[in-house]
C-alpha cells in the first residue's frame, strides 16, 4: 500500500464500532463491578461509590449466586458431552457408505439449528406440559407416570438440557462431517487389508482424526453453553425453586430487573474468569496429548 | 456386519433422528392451526380436525404481531447491510493493506473474541442511555454495525485475492475505493453472501440484547415479544404455536434457500479458527 491512510480509511469504521460499543464497555465492565452502581446511582451518578472487591466478597458469599453457578455447570457439563456425542454419532451415520438420502438428512437435522431459541423453547414447554404435553403421552404408552418436566427442581434442568442437545447438535456435527470427508478412503482401505474392524477402523483412525475438530468444537460449544439464559427465561423463568437460575439469568435480573449494574458486572467477570479457565485447562489438556 | 443389515441400521438410526429433529417442529405448524383449546385435550391431538387460520388472524389483528414482524425484519436488515459494508471494508484492509502496527492490530482484535458480550452489557447499555439510544432502534443497531467475527471471515477469503489484479487496477489510475467497490467486492461475493446470512440470522434469532435495550413495546423483535407473549397467554398454546411459527418460518426459509452459503460460511469460520 501506498498511502496508509487509505488503509486506516477502510478500517476505521469497523474500529471505532468496536472500540466504542465493545471494548470500552469491556473496560467499563471491569471498572463497574468494583462499584456500588445502583439504582440511586442511575438517577445521580453522585451517589455512585468505589467499594473494591466488596461485590466479589458478596457475590462468593452469596448461596444464591452459588446455586446459579452450580446449575450453570450441571447445564455445561452435562449438556457439552451430550451434544458433542450426538453430533459425532450423526456425523458418522452420515458418513457411512450405507446412509441414503443423505442431504435431505443433513438438512433436517440441521434445520433445528436455525430456528429462533425462544420460539422451540416455548415449544418445548407445551410438549413437555405434564397433562397434555406429547412427551408424557408418548411415555405413557410404555409404561411410564406422567413426569412433571419444568415443575419438579429435579427435572427442569435436565428438560433445559434436552432442548439445548436437541436444537445444537447439527452445528458441530456439519462441522465434524466435512473434517470426516477429508480424510482419504485408502487409509480406510490400507487397514481393511491389514484385518482391521469397522470398529477398529473408527477408534484407532478415524477418532484420532478427528481429534483436534472435537477438541475445537468442544471449546466453542462450551463457551457458548457457559451464556445459558433464554431457555430458564422463556421456560421457568429460573425455577421451580430457582433449580434453573443461571449465571446470566442472575446478572440478567440483578442489573435490569434490580438495577444493580454493580453487582451485575461483577456477576459477568466472574463468569468470564470461570470461561476463561475452563478454556485454558482445556487447551493445556489438548496440547499435552498431542505432545505425549 | 453384512452390509444389508448395516444399511438397515444406519439409515433407521437416521431416520429416528431425523423424526426427533423435525417432531416439535411439524408439531408447532399443526397446533397453530388447531382452534383454541383443541391441543389440551387427552389424548393430544396431532393434526387439527378442522384447520383454521382464527391463531394467525388473532396475532396479527389484535396482537400486534405485524409491528413485531416489521420489527425484526427491519432491525436485522439494516444491522446486515451496515456491518457487511463495514467488516468488508476492514477484512479487505487487514489482507490486502499494508501498514504499520497491522499484524498486531488484528491480533488483537481476535484476541478479543474470548470475552463474553455481556461484560460489555451493563456499561453499553448506561452508554446508550447517555446517547439517548435505549429505547430506540438504534439501540440494538449501532453495537452490532461490526463485529471480529466478520472481519475475521472476509480477511480469510480476501487473502487469496491475487496482488498483480490490484497492482494492474493502481496503474490503470483507480482509486482505492474505485477498486474496492468494482473489482474487489464482487471477488468476496460468495462469503459476503454467507456472513449477510449469518448476520441475518443472527440479529432474527436474538434475545437477550433486545429484551435489555427494548422495553417499549412498540418496539420489540418477535423473540421478545414471544417471550412476553407466551407469559401472559401461558394457557394458549394455540395462539402460541401460531406465534411461534411467525417467528421460525422466515429463518428457516432464508435457510432453506441460501443452505450452500450458511454451510460454507459456518465451515469458513470453524475450520480455520
Amino acid at each position: 500500500m501506498r498511502v496508509p491512510g487509505v488503509a486506516w480509511a477502510f478500517i476505521a469504521p469497523a474500529l471505532l464500532v468496536i472500540g466504542i460499543f465493545f471494548l470500552l464497555p469491556v473496560a467499563a465492565g471491569f471498572a463497574l463491578s468494583l462499584t456500588d452502581f445502583d439504582i440511586y446511582a442511575l438517577a445521580d451518578l453522585r451517589n455512585l461509590r468505589f467499594v473494591g472487591l466488596d461485590n466479589y466478597l458478596h457475590l462468593l458469599g452469596a448461596p444464591l449466586f452459588w446455586q446459579a453457578l452450580g446449575n450453570t455447570l450441571y447445564f455445561v457439563v452435562v449438556g457439552v458431552p451430550l451434544s458433542l456425542g450426538l453430533s459425532l454419532g450423526a456425523a458418522l451415520l452420515l458418513h457411512a457408505r450405507v446412509a441414503r438420502f443423505t442431504p435431505f438428512f443433513r438438512t433436517a437435522l440441521f434445520a433445528p439449528v436455525v430456528t429462533t431459541l425462544v420460539a422451540v423453547a416455548v415449544v418445548w414447554r407445551y410438549l413437555f406440559q405434564t397433562r397434555y404435553g406429547m412427551v408424557n403421552y408418548a411415555l405413557g404408552h410404555i409404561g411410564i407416570e406422567p413426569l412433571d418436566w419444568l415443575g419438579d427442581p429435579r427435572l427442569a434442568m435436565p428438560t433445559i438440557i434436552l432442548l439445548a442437545v436437541w436444537k445444537n447438535f447439527g452445528y458441530n456435527m456439519v462441522i465434524i462431517l466435512a473434517n470426516l470427508q477429508t480424510i482419504p478412503e485408502e487409509v480406510y482401505e490400507a487397514a481393511r487389508i491389514d484385518g482391521a474392524s469397522s470398529f477398529q477402523q473408527l477408534v484407532h483412525i478415524t477418532l484420532p482424526i478427528l481429534w483436534p475438530t472435537l477438541m475445537l468444537v468442544g471449546i466453542l460449544t462450551t463457551a457458548g453453553y457457559f451464556q445459558l439464559f433464554a431457555e430458564p427465561y422463556v421456560m421457568t423463568q429460573g425455577g421451580p425453586l430457582r433449580s434453573t437460575v443461571s449465571v446470566l439469568y442472575f446478572m440478567y435480573e440483578e442489573g435490569f430487573k434490580w438495577w444493580n449494574l454493580g453487582t451485575a458486572s461483577t456477576a459477568a467477570v466472574l463468569l468470564f474468569a470461570l470461561m476463561f479457565a475452563v478454556t485454558w485447562t482445556f487447551m493445556r489438556m489438548t496440547k499435552r496429548e498431542g505432545t505425549a | 456386519m453384512n452390509r444389508p443389515f448395516a444399511s438397515v441400521i444406519v439409515n433407521g438410526l437416521l431416520i429416528g433422528l431425523t423424526f426427533v429433529s423435525l417432531f416439535p417442529l411439524l408439531w408447532m405448524l399443526s397446533v397453530s392451526f388447531m382452534a383454541a383449546g383443541e391441543a389440551s385435550t387427552l389424548p393430544p391431538p396431532l393434526l387439527p380436525n378442522a384447520p383454521t387460520f382464527a391463531n394467525y388472524r388473532e396475532l396479527f389483528e389484535r396482537g400486534g404481531m405485524l409491528r413485531y414482524f416489521t420489527n425484526s425484519l427491519l432491525l436485522a436488515t439494516s444491522v446486515t447491510l451496515i456491518s457487511l459494508v463495514f467488516n468488508a471494508m476492514a477484512g479487505y484492509a487487514f489482507a490486502k493493506m499494508h501498514f504499520a502496527g497491522q499484524q498486531r492490530l488484528f491480533k488483537v482484535l481476535i484476541g478479543t473474541v474470548i470475552i463474553p458480550g455481556q461484560v460489555a452489557m451493563m456499561p453499553l447499555f448506561l452508554l446508550l442511555k447517555q446517547m439517548g439510544l435505549v429505547n430506540t432502534y438504534g439501540g440494538v443497531i449501532v453495537p452490532a454495525m461490526a463485529g471480529v467475527f466478520g472481519i475475521f471471515l472476509v480477511r480469510q477469503y480476501a487473502l487469496s485475492i491475487p496482488d498483480e489484479l490490484l497492482e494492474a487496477a493502481r496503474m490503470d489510475g483507480a482509486g482505492e475505493f474505485r477498486i474496492f467497490a468494482s473489482i474487489i467486492l464482487p471477488l468476496l461475493a460468495p462469503i459476503l453472501a454467507s456472513l449477510a446470512i449469518f448476520t441475518f440470522l443472527g440479529c432474527w434469532n436474538d434475545f437477550m440484547w433486545p429484551l435489555i435495550v427494548l422495553t417499549d413495546a412498540k418496539l420489540q423483535t418477535l423473540p421478545v415479544a414471544l417471550a412476553s407473549l407466551s407469559r401472559e397467554h401461558a394457557q394458549d398454546s394455540e395462539m402460541m404455536m401460531a406465534g411461534s411459527v411467525v417467528t421460525v418460518l422466515p429463518v428457516l426459509v432464508v435457510f432453506l434457500g441460501l443452505q450452500k452459503f450458511y454451510i460454507r460460511g459456518l465451515l469458513a469460520g470453524s475450520v480455520k479458527g
